[in-house]
């Protein structure tokens, strides 16, 4: 199954919302936590998802719109 | 891939080839011979969790998804390398081979590095500064730094066996690896927006293949993303990225070199990813930490434009982690909205006592100008903001009058044309000597 490595960036308002559970439960996505830091104002983790590409493309456009920003783990590749 | 909430509805159109053309002649490692020595490395570490790993076209930590970054045996080095041993090495940026993870000997080198370090006595007295250098990256190969980071990122495509290097790029980092794709006899694959202004096009397009795709920033983020797990091709940065990096550190050598084997005081550093900030001071540390030179004291200031400023914003709201922004500037080469390196530049910004500077945009082209007219020197967008940072920081006396301070320059003004189109002003006039003492001189006969 295709995997994809990406960072959650989580806003204060986000930050008690088991957005990632929620993930899970909603699509075919297995989670797998590999680094997070969490604290009072915000909060970012670093995980992998694994799943088909299609089911991944919806999870991460669900995720986008509950307002959790989400990025590449590699960062922005487009460079000047 | 990059889904952040750029994403539009753009439908990718994307003109590459049904497969890539096939190589009718050796490999590039084939031309060149077996690798016989891999410089001082030791191995690639990961910066969060330390676990090592051998040299191999990775770049990020299994376990921990960290970054991996390439750790030289400084013991070993320091046998072999001094600063008499530099100086009888070659004028370009693998004169610092033993500090890089490859060879001079098989370098795909088109001659970058060992950029002018120019004593900005003019600059100087407009901002109040009677130690300013520039140091000026215009003047490599391609008119960037970016040719540093390409040219390590290329030898160790050929070291890997890759037959096909690729970046996606808006401006610099195109042309730095179209041109040490065909320095390397390799197949190139740069990706560039479609709606990129032609000049930037054809600046890399002479060099060889260049795929113009239809979508905005976060398209070509995704397809170059997909592609880079798809494709065994060595990406300049993404699995490349820990070897590419290192090239950048060959500036914060030539710095203490061309200074007379010492670290400035003060380092102004345009802020994209973060990478060129981090490798400066990681360069400048491996030189004290080798005795070359006495110690690096330098405060690391990072500059970035306001319409993209994570890294400059967390330092200075004193958050440890850059929080991802959608660009919006007109410093494209600083456009980048999720900083890999970001944390990384943040922690040596205060560790070293430097400072991050949040530049107005409309104070990015003021910048350009004053450097042209001061320095004779024509810089992009990105050095707008290193002058503009530069003035605020010495107005606030975060830099003293008698600190040595370098301003990094990171590419030509010619790129970016645009930003300067309201900036400049020309007479037009009759072939005649009235015309030009009543227009130019304004000294009308009457």
């Amino acid at each position: 199954m295709p995997l994809r490595r990406v960072t959650f960036n989580f806003k204060k308002e986000m930050i008690q919302r088991p957005v990632i559970y929620e993930l899970g439960k909603m699509f075919e996505i297995v989670t797998n936590i590999r680094r997070a830091e969490v604290d009072h104002d915000d909060g970012w983790v670093v995980l992998e998802l694994e799943g088909s590409i299609d089911e991944i493309q919806r999870g991460l456009e669900w995720v986008t719109k509950q307002g959790v920003e989400v990025s590449s783990l590699e960062g922005d590749i487009l460079a000047g | 891939m990059s889904v952040n909430q750029r994403a539009s509805d753009h439908e990718l159109l994307l003109s590459l080839p049904a497969r890539l053309p096939e190589v009718m002649c050796a490999t590039p490692s084939e031309l060149r011979g077996p690798v016989e020595k891999l410089s001082n490395v030791q191995s690639l570490r990961c910066k969060e969790c330390g676990r090592d790993y051998p040299q191999e076209p990775i770049y990020v930590c299994d376990f921990c998804f960290g970054p991996l970054e390439v750790i030289y045996d400084l013991h070993a080095a320091s046998k072999s390398m001094s600063r008499e041993s530099i100086q009888d090495g070659p004028l370009t940026m693998w004169r610092y081979d033993q500090l890089l993870p490859a060879s001079r000997e098989h370098a795909v080198d088109i001659g970058a590095g060992m950029t002018p370090l120019v004593k900005a006595e003019n600059l100087g007295k407009e901002l109040g500064l009677n130690n300013l250098w520039i140091k000026n990256d215009a003047a490599n190969p391609t008119h960037s730094f970016k040719d540093r980071v390409v040219s390590v990122a290329a030898t160790k495509a050929v070291e890997f066996d890759f037959d096909t290097i690729a970046c996606a790029s808006t401006g610099n980092l195109a042309g730095a690896t179209a041109a040490h794709g065909a320095k390397a006899n390799m197949n190139t694959m740069v990706f560039i927006p479609s709606n990129l202004e032609r000049g930037k096009i054809l600046g890399a397009a002479i060099f060889g293949s260049v795929v113009l795709v239809n979508g905005n920033y976060d398209d070509v983020n995704r397809l170059c993303s997909e592609l880079g797990d798809d494709r065994r091709w060595a990406f300049v940065n993404i699995n490349m990225r820990p070897y590419y990096s290192e090239g950048s550190k060959s500036i914060g050598y030539e710095l203490a070199e061309q200074l007379g084997w010492r670290a400035p005081s003060h380092i102004i550093v345009p802020v994209a990813s973060g990478s060129l900030f981090t490798k400066v001071f990681k360069g400048l540390n491996e030189f004290a930490e080798l005795g070359i030179i006495d110690s690096n004291n330098s405060k690391m200031h990072i500059a970035q434009p306001a319409g993209c400023s994570p890294v400059a914003t967390a330092f200075v709201d004193g958050q440890t982690h850059p929080k991802p922004v959608i660009p919006d500037t007109i410093a494209k080469s600083l456009a980048i909205g999720s900083p890999a390196d970001g944390f990384y530049s943040v922690e040596i910004a205060n560790k070293t006592g430097g400072s991050g500077t949040i530049v107005p945009e409309p104070e990015i082209a003021e910048g350009m100008k004053l450097l042209a007219e001061t320095e004779g020197i024509f810089t992009e967008t990105a050095g707008g903001v290193v002058i503009s940072a530069l003035k605020r920081l010495a107005r606030e006396n975060i830099i003293h009058p008698d600190e040595e301070t370098v301003a990094l320059i990171t590419g030509t003004g010619l790129k970016t044309l645009e930003a300067i189109a309201d900036q400049v002003e020309t007479s037009t006039i009759e072939p005649t000597i009235g015309s030009f003492d009543e227009i130019v001189m304004g000294t009308a006969v009457t």
